[in-house]
């Protein structure tokens, strides 16, 4: 394996295990808090366990996050040296503010973890939404700095360095808000409708569980209104791509010839030796209208670039089918539950939503490591979009396979560890039948 | 020398803080590791129980600290972050398989059988070996982290590219001035976690246990020190020169003198709030003098701070970004520690 490509496979894979649990971070403690507050409101016990039980499966995943975060900003510079030396003092103001976030986070979930029998139940509570608070911003401050990635703003590329740098200009990358908006609705998507999908399935055996209709009642409304918002946060992505970097645009729809109203295509098999895209189901004038909302707009196509500037076409395409695919399905099964909780309907009566959820549980967190292929493969070969490409910035130590494969082994074992405890400690459940609880 | 403190040299000296914190803080979490390891006697499993009851809370965020002086380094002084990372890349990457190994593992361990799972007998013994891994990652790390402070201290870092690779990736750290500097930084965070449980101890029996072992880690850390400063003299001689010839090097040496008398006399003494101030108060001074003794170099022997300085702008956005962060950080942490550190009621 070439260090480059061995680099890059250690970065995709630490960067992948990591934004599982960064994402679980984010969306878990407002999961956690809603349960409190609900306990707290109604005196209802199986809130409070819930509560306990979420907090419990935080404080696991959390921790995990937190070494591999560690790991990562470490790993900027390992693997690339060279992209740091140029970028650190352009994208180190919201990592600094990342820094202080995910301090905050970890004070109040050391407070809320272990301050149950120590603090106030109001203090308690006003904790736990700390957690969420600061959570949400460390994810925002980090997307930032990756959105400067793709669309570099707030410097002048002299020579082959920056100059004039403008750091506060760099947090207002153009990619900044789109990126933002899609991540954070993701975790709330993601961790919503997988909590969701883990209690659907008892409730298919058990449907007057009350400790999974309760958990159910609230994972849905965490996750359902994110998971039917981002397919319009999505459309804001997809047309700052289109704008902002075409050759991206061009290798997710498996565009290669410049057209003018260009077909959308779904699914298909991109053939770069060919230069076509085969097999796929042709929208005509769909791309054109979704990408510039003018059906006879022109697209450029891969043709358009130098072939050394093209990204991996065929994983960017298949990536995206997948995420937007999946991503679909969510947002509809989404919909479904959203109207049938307003009319007030039993959702444990509707079985066949309660299959659809359990088929959607996995599906966030699969369209979130395609989204961010997707964004990362896309932007292939370059580092920083347009100024620095990858194979400039890695390290000059050989033997990368080295570090990839230790850690890829150190985080395999980790992954088998965590999904067994949260099944230990989380996810067995409790009999509980609704009239026992009342 | 002669330039005056400019925002470079601030920012240096926020990093140098938050070093120091991480030192105090999450170096004693690591202690409370090797505590663990070593736990002996009678009261081994409440050994084992006071280190995790004082470490739970709080690892989590004295962890952010090591993050806070990555991310100054990289955003402030991109050059050396650059070459650290280049020519440490083998002990940076071993210390965060410890890191990994450390938190991963004490979470594991705190959550397993505990709760509302019933493991049973197969959740002890694994909660067992987790508590292992937890301890030999906890002593692993410090080593780590020293050889990398060590072969930064010792000037011995190339310019990378230029040479072999034994030259650039290995030579630098592994030396015996570098091990020194490890064994020391293992010796001092043992030295703190110890005598910060004396204070956190509830009953006499398990304070006099970590009376008697804050002591042997004194002992430690006094051969320690002198052991690395004898091998700096001999590999490390710019660190040796400026620890024994600078003019402020007397002052110095007497005051961590002073401080780790006053530690020694105070657990003696049984006076355990002292010991854990004068014990705080050495490890900074030991800390501070490595500071001192490389100053203006961020990577001696070429590398000073203002060469290897980010923008003016950067450092200057920064630096509100740390007042700004202090604000809403310092209440928070002082709220955490106050919570969770109050003084056990007296008997």
């Amino acid at each position: 394996m070439p260090d480059l490509l061995a680099a890059r496979s250690q970065m995709a894979m630490s960067l992948g295990f990591h934004i599982i649990f960064a994402m679980v971070g984010i969306a878990m403690p407002v999961l956690m808090v809603v349960a409190e507050r609900r306990w707290q409101r109604t005196g209802d016990r199986i809130y409070l366990d819930l509560a306990h039980r979420w907090a419990k499966g935080t404080a696991i995943l959390f921790a995990v996050g937190a070494v591999s975060g560690t790991v990562l900003s470490f790993e900027l510079g390992l693997l690339w040296p060279t992209f740091m030396e140029h970028a650190g003092p352009i994208i180190g103001m919201p990592f600094s503010l990342e820094g202080f976030a995910f301090f905050t986070e970890a004070v109040f979930l050391g407070l809320y973890l272990y301050g149950w029998e120590r603090i106030s139940p109001r203090a308690h509570l006003a904790a736990g939404w700390a957690v969420a608070v600061s959570g949400m911003l460390s994810g925002v401050f980090v997307v930032i700095a990756n959105a400067w990635m793709n669309a570099p703003t707030g410097l002048r590329w002299v020579d082959g360095r920056a100059v004039d740098i403008d750091p506060i200009a760099a947090m207002m990358s153009p990619a900044a808000f789109p990126q933002v908006l899609h991540m954070t609705l993701a975790a709330y998507a993601a961790t919503g409708l997988v909590v969701a999908g883990i209690h659907a399935l008892p409730l298919l055996r058990d449907p007057r569980n009350a400790f999974h209709r309760r958990a159910l009642s609230v994972a849905l409304l965490i996750g359902a209104p994110a998971a039917l918002l981002q397919p319009l946060s999505g459309d804001l992505s997809a047309r700052f791509v289109a704008h902002w970097q075409p050759a991206k645009l061009a290798a997710m729809e498996g565009q290669f010839k410049t057209e003018r109203g260009a077909p959308l295509r779904v699914g298909g098999w991109p053939d770069e030796a060919a230069g076509e895209t085969r097999y796929a189901l042709e929208i005509p004038r769909g791309l054109s209208l979704l990408a510039f909302k003018d059906p006879g707009a022109e697209v450029k196509g891969l043709e358009a670039f130098p072939r050394q500037d093209w990204p991996p076409v065929a994983i960017v395409h298949v990536a995206f089918q997948v995420m937007v695919g999946l991503g679909s399905f969510m947002a509809l099964v989404s919909a479904a539950a959203l109207w049938l909780m307003w009319r007030q309907r039993e959702l444990t009566r509707h079985r066949w939503l309660l299959r659809a959820l359990v088929l959607a549980a996995p599906m966030g967190f699969i369209c979130t490591e395609a989204g961010w292929v997707v964004t990362e493969v896309g932007r292939q070969p370059w580092v920083i979009y347009g100024l620095m490409r990858t194979a400039e910035a890695v390290t000059p130590m050989p033997g990368l396979i080295v570090p990839f494969l230790v850690f890829t082994s150190l985080y395999a074992v980790l992954g088998v560890v965590v999904a067994w405890l949260l099944y230990q400690q989380v996810l067995r459940s409790p009999q509980t039948a609704e009239e026992d609880a009342a | 020398m002669t330039a005056g403190l400019g925002p470079a040299e601030l920012v240096a000296g926020c990093a140098l803080v938050a070093l120091t914190a991480y030192v105090l803080l999450g170096g004693a979490d690591f202690g409370g590791g090797v505590w663990d390891l070593l736990a002996s006697g009678p009261r081994k499993g409440r050994q084992r129980a006071l280190v995790a009851e004082a470490i739970g809370p709080i690892w989590e965020a004295n962890h952010v600290w090591l993050i806070i002086v990555v991310v100054l380094l990289f955003t402030c002084f991109p050059a050396a972050f650059a070459r650290l990372a280049v020519t440490l890349h083998i002990p940076l990457s071993l210390m965060l398989i410890g890191i990994v190994l450390r938190g991963a593992a004490f979470t594991f361990r705190s959550h397993y059988g505990a709760g509302h799972g019933e493991a049973g007998d197969a959740g002890a013994g694994t909660t067992e070996r987790w508590g292992r891994v937890f301890a030999i990652a906890s002593a692993g790390t410090p080593v780590l982290l020293g050889l990398c402070v060590g072969a930064l201290a010792a000037g011995a870092l190339p310019v990378p590219g230029r040479a072999a690779f034994h030259a650039t990736f290995v030579a630098p750290w592994l030396t015996p001035f570098g091990l020194g500097v490890g064994l020391l930084t293992l010796a001092l965070f043992a030295f703190l976690a110890a005598v910060y449980l004396t204070v956190e101890a509830r009953d006499d029996d398990l304070r006099e246990d970590f009376r008697r072992r804050a002591l042997g880690a004194a002992a430690a850390v006094f051969v320690a020190a002198f052991g690395t400063l004898g091998l700096a003299l001999l590999g490390a001689p710019l660190m040796g020169r400026g620890l024994t010839t600078a003019p402020w090097a007397p002052a110095l040496h007497a005051a961590t003198g002073a401080a780790a008398v006053t530690a020694i006399w105070a657990l003696w003494r049984r006076r355990y709030r002292l010991a854990r101030v004068a014990a705080a108060g050495q490890v900074s001074l030991i800390l501070w003098g490595w500071a001192l003794a490389q100053y203006p170099y961020l990577i001696p022997p070429d590398l000073t701070i203002r060469a290897a300085a980010a923008p003016r702008i950067t450092l200057v956005l920064v630096l509100w970004a740390l007042a700004a962060g202090a604000l809403v950080l310092f209440p928070s942490l002082i709220y955490l520690l106050r919570v969770f550190k109050r003084e056990p009621a007296r008997p």
